[in-house]
């Protein structure tokens, strides 16, 4: 049996490598057309194009922000700004000896990181609107600034661009210059898109509350890309400063931010072909418009309203054929646990978890109250009682998702971090939730490697450049996670789009996640619910061989067949008090739990 | 010098007040935070100035068909931007399909108004200049005439008490039968109402400009992120107290970085106070 999974784990694997090659090569052909454009047409086209290239460098970055990390950074055409400002001044000489301008953007995109960081930070804490209005109150200050600043900006008469050296000092020399910078950022954006890194926004973007239990850090995270998107932002404004061959407040309207994040939401979320061609189609579209030209964000922001109601996935649903054809109707989940000595080869063993007076008050319900508990490793421990019985808040607790106000709660001895959930999966403990919260518009496969982020080495940088570590850990992680989805036999599924699944199936696929990150203990909170009786069997015969494995398991449940089916320990809470506690022979003649709970 | 700091903020605060009503009043009705409410306040001066100026009418007829032109605006903002994206509230679309309708209003007006600050008529002619200047007190007292209309609408009317019901819980507002939809769309309206009395009581100070709207929908958000979304006294207070720092800011530092001032305070506190400092705690995420 595992011999033959193996084989369809290797034949999976030279479908992965094709899959990601043919998204990698609409992008080539994007930029060879683009080379061949000086041929084919005259200076003013050329133009045209640099441009295009110049504001992709800069949406290339955006996409991270606003199509992967769904933080909603209106008003980035501050940090295009910014680095046209720096590059120009620096070159200019205004405050300083006349700089390099190759120099002076490297200077710019150093600069652009920090304020990359500054604009980003309330991402960290504000909510969508109010970051939205932050980014956009930035955009004003900077222009105002430009304004103000008349000793070294030129004020609003301006200052001109930085001039590079020959050759770049010529249409075509510049226009290859910016392109070859372009093709660069794409490719390091491809990069980031296809690692733990890209996934892990995606899952910050729509899943936010399992990217935490997987152990990612959001703003770890989000500061990296922030840095990054600055910094190309700010390349983009050297260049665009150059291209302008004179830089005054007015050339930088808000018009411009609302191309860029139109650019990326046109495009598609988690895409980098939609975003790349919605740039150059809004470059392009004033120019065969030419009458137009006046009403072109007035278009654009037509186009936005049209893209939101109409069509949300972008340009990048509309060329998704794959999720077009139908999946196989009569699917039926079959786990192999075999593969499981393989899934869990890297698990660490640990000591006991254990909720010692534990308290949580919700206003004035109590819904833990003083609750003492032992969960051991190779065990399955039950946590039954009617609603609102404080199952899943204690739950959430171990799972640090609840800070508790009294209590402690110990793991081999050693406290956990209350209320910090991001810190769980380091210490092995992995959960899954109430309703799956699972990234519909990822694959599969791509659901199931998040679980593994945290076993990822590499840095951002080693993704961007594609170095060495970077391949072995998606090689791992890819491997890991095929094996994880083989054993619960999903594997046929790995590069369906998961909002495609059944209820059950996503089930199951929160289970493989979980399973990736190697967990001493695994935390289920009511697996069954909306499984069929076939599938609750199965469900629990994978428990128990997850369980023989070493694995300690806290199952949160409301089907008491399947507990008292498998549970080595089984605790009944009723009001967020522990009513009773033992093995289930014992909890299924206790008094007070079959009239509360059980019925008689 | 600070009677007349105090004159300029107390007027300026009156109208980013109006404005965090106008955004808090939109909230209220459907949880949406929308970036149309800038945009009725710039339009406020611009119909007031188009009516009064350009077309003659008598100020009356003018004012009333300003709030007539915002109303309407409200109720588009309601249908267009706001209806298709109540089902799915939590991706947050809201905040693109409001920013198109505010960037198309914005793009409208300043191709058919002007791009250029435009005058905006005087209202009674009373005073010349100093602080006892109309163009002073007439945002004050519009903001108070709102709060006070708006507190008899929400405590003696049966449709101010179906407002709040709406507001407090949309569910069970629903299941006792309010009609709950014609209810959001005449909320917009009234938010259309108060912005443009906003843009039409601060008219003389802001004049009739197009690039009003983006910079409303900051100053304005200022107050309501402070004082917490859906809070109209903390939007009161917090829109007076920004409108005071600023001035004073403004005397003190000049023009252009009292907004830089301006900005990282308000970042500084927001991220302090990411619920504002009189709003509610976060909602359970799990």
């Amino acid at each position: 049996m595992q011999g033959v999974a193996s084989a369809g784990a290797a034949a999976k694997e030279t479908n992965y490598a094709s899959v990601a090659w043919s998204q990698f090569v609409p992008l080539v052909v994007v930029f060879v057309l683009a080379i061949v454009v000086p041929f084919v047409s005259n200076d003013y086209w050329v133009l045209i194009a640099t441009r295009a290239a110049v504001y992709w460098v800069l949406v290339a970055g955006l996409n991270l922000m606003i199509g992967f990390a769904g933080q909603l950074a209106i008003g980035y055409v501050a940090l295009l700004t910014l680095g046209a400002y720096i590059t120009s001044v620096l070159a200019a000489g205004n405050v300083m000896p006349p700089v390099n301008p190759f120099i002076a953007l490297g200077v710019a995109g150093l600069g652009g990181s920090v304020f990359g960081v500054i604009v980003g930070l309330p991402a960290l804490r504000l909510r969508t609107f109010y970051f939205a209005i932050s980014t956009l109150g930035f955009a004003t200050i900077v222009t105002q600034t430009a304004l103000a600043w008349q000793s070294v900006t030129g004020g609003g008469i301006g200052l001109p661009g930085p001039e590079f050296p020959a050759p770049l000092n010529t249409h075509w020399g510049f226009y290859y210059f910016c392109l070859a910078i372009a093709a660069f950022c794409t490719w390091m954006t491809y990069n980031v898109a296809q690692s733990r890194f890209g996934r892990a926004l995606i899952a910050v973007r729509d899943a936010d509350v399992a990217a935490d239990a997987t152990g990612i850090s959001k703003p770890r995270l989000l500061i990296v890309v922030f840095l990054f998107c600055g910094a190309l932002a700010a390349v983009a404004g050297g260049l665009f400063a150059s291209l302008q061959t004179y830089i005054t407040p007015e050339a930088f309207t808000f018009d411009l931010s609302v191309l860029f994040f139109i650019a990326v939401l046109i495009g598609g979320r988690g895409s980098i072909l939609g975003p790349l061609l919605g740039t150059v189609i809004l470059t392009l579209l004033p120019e065969f418009a030419a009458p137009l030209a006046a009403w072109s964000t007035f278009l654009y922001a037509v186009l936005l309203l049209v893209i939101v109601l109409a069509a949300p996935g972008g340009i990048a649903a509309l060329l998704d054929f794959k999720s077009r054809n139908p999946l196989q109707s009569n699917r039926a989940i079959v786990p192999r646990p075999a593969l499981l000595d393989d899934v869990l080869a890297a698990r660490t063993r640990g000591g006991v978890i254990t909720l010692r007076n534990v308290v949580l008050k919700f206003g004035g319900v109590r819904a833990v109250d003083d609750v003492d508990l032992n969960i051991r490793p190779g065990e399955i421990h039950g946590l039954i009682g009617p609603n609102g019985s404080g199952k899943t808040t204690i739950l959430n607790v171990i799972s640090g998702f609840y800070r508790p106000e009294a209590g402690e709660v110990t793991f081999g001895g050693v406290q956990l971090d209350l209320g910090k959930p991001e810190t769980r999966a380091a210490r092995g403990i992995a959960r899954t939730f109430q309703t799956p919260r699972i990234i519909g518009e990822a694959s599969v496969l791509q659901n199931v490697m998040i679980g593994g982020t945290i076993r990822g080495r590499a840095t951002f940088a080693e993704t961007l450049l594609l170095l060495p570590r970077h391949r072995r850990d998606e090689a791992m992680l890819r491997k890991m996670a095929l094996q994880a989805l083989g054993s619960v036999g999903l594997e046929s599924l790995a590069d369906v789009r998961a909002d495609r699944l059944q209820h059950s199936e996503l089930r199951f696929i929160e289970i493989a996640r979980a399973l990736m990150s190697q967990p001493t203990f695994l935390l289920l909170d009511e697996p069954a619910a909306g499984l069929a009786a076939d599938e609750i069997q199965r469900l629990g015969q994978f428990i128990q061989e997850i369980v023989r494995r070493g694995v300690g398991v806290m199952l949160v449940e409301h089907h008491a067949d399947l507990i008292f089916d498998i549970c080595h320990h089984v605790t009944v809470l009723n009001l967020g008090r522990v009513l009773a506690s033992g093995t289930p022979a014992e909890i299924r003649v206790h008094k007070e739990v079959v009239s509360a709970y059980l019925g008689g | 010098m600070l009677a007349s700091i105090l004159a300029s903020g107390l007027a300026m605060g009156a109208v980013y007040a109006l404005i965090g009503i106008t955004y808090n009043t939109m909230f209220s009705a459907s949880r949406v935070v929308s970036f149309t409410a800038g945009q009725l306040g710039m339009l406020g001066g611009v119909f007031g100035s188009l009516f009064v100026l350009r077309l003659g009418m008598p100020m009356i007829i003018g004012l009333l068909f300003t709030f007539a032109c915002c109303a309407i605006i409200g109720v588009i903002t309601e249908i267009v931007a706001v209806r298709p994206v109540l089902k799915s509230l939590d991706q947050h679309l809201y905040v693109l399909s409001t920013l198109a309708l505010a960037l198309m209003i914005q793009q409208v007006t300043a191709i058919e108004w002007s791009t250029e600050p435009q005058p905006f008529p005087r209202i009674f002619g009373i005073g010349s200049g100093g602080i006892t200047d109309e163009r002073f007190w007439l945002p004050i007292v519009a903001c108070a005439a709102t709060i006070i209309g708006l507190e008899l609408l929400y405590r003696r009317t049966l449709i101010g008490h179906a407002f709040l019901a709406i507001a407090e819980d949309n569910f069970a507002a629903r299941a006792l039968g309010l009609p709950e939809r014609n209810l959001r769309i005449a909320s917009y309206a009234l938010a259309g109402m108060i912005g443009a009395l906003a843009g039409f009581s601060g008219g003389a100070l802001l004049l009739a400009f197009v690039a009003n709207g983006f910079l409303l929908n900051f100053y304005g958000f200022i107050p309501v992120a402070l004082g917490g979304l859906g809070n109209n006294r903390g939007a009161i207070v917090g829109g007076f107290a920004l409108g005071i720092f600023q001035q004073t800011a403004n005397f003190l530092v000049g023009g252009i970085f009292s907004s830089v001032v301006v900005f990282v305070i308000f970042i500084i506190l927001l991220l302090a106070a990411p619920q504002g400092l009189f709003g509610a705690s976060a909602t359970r995420r799990v």
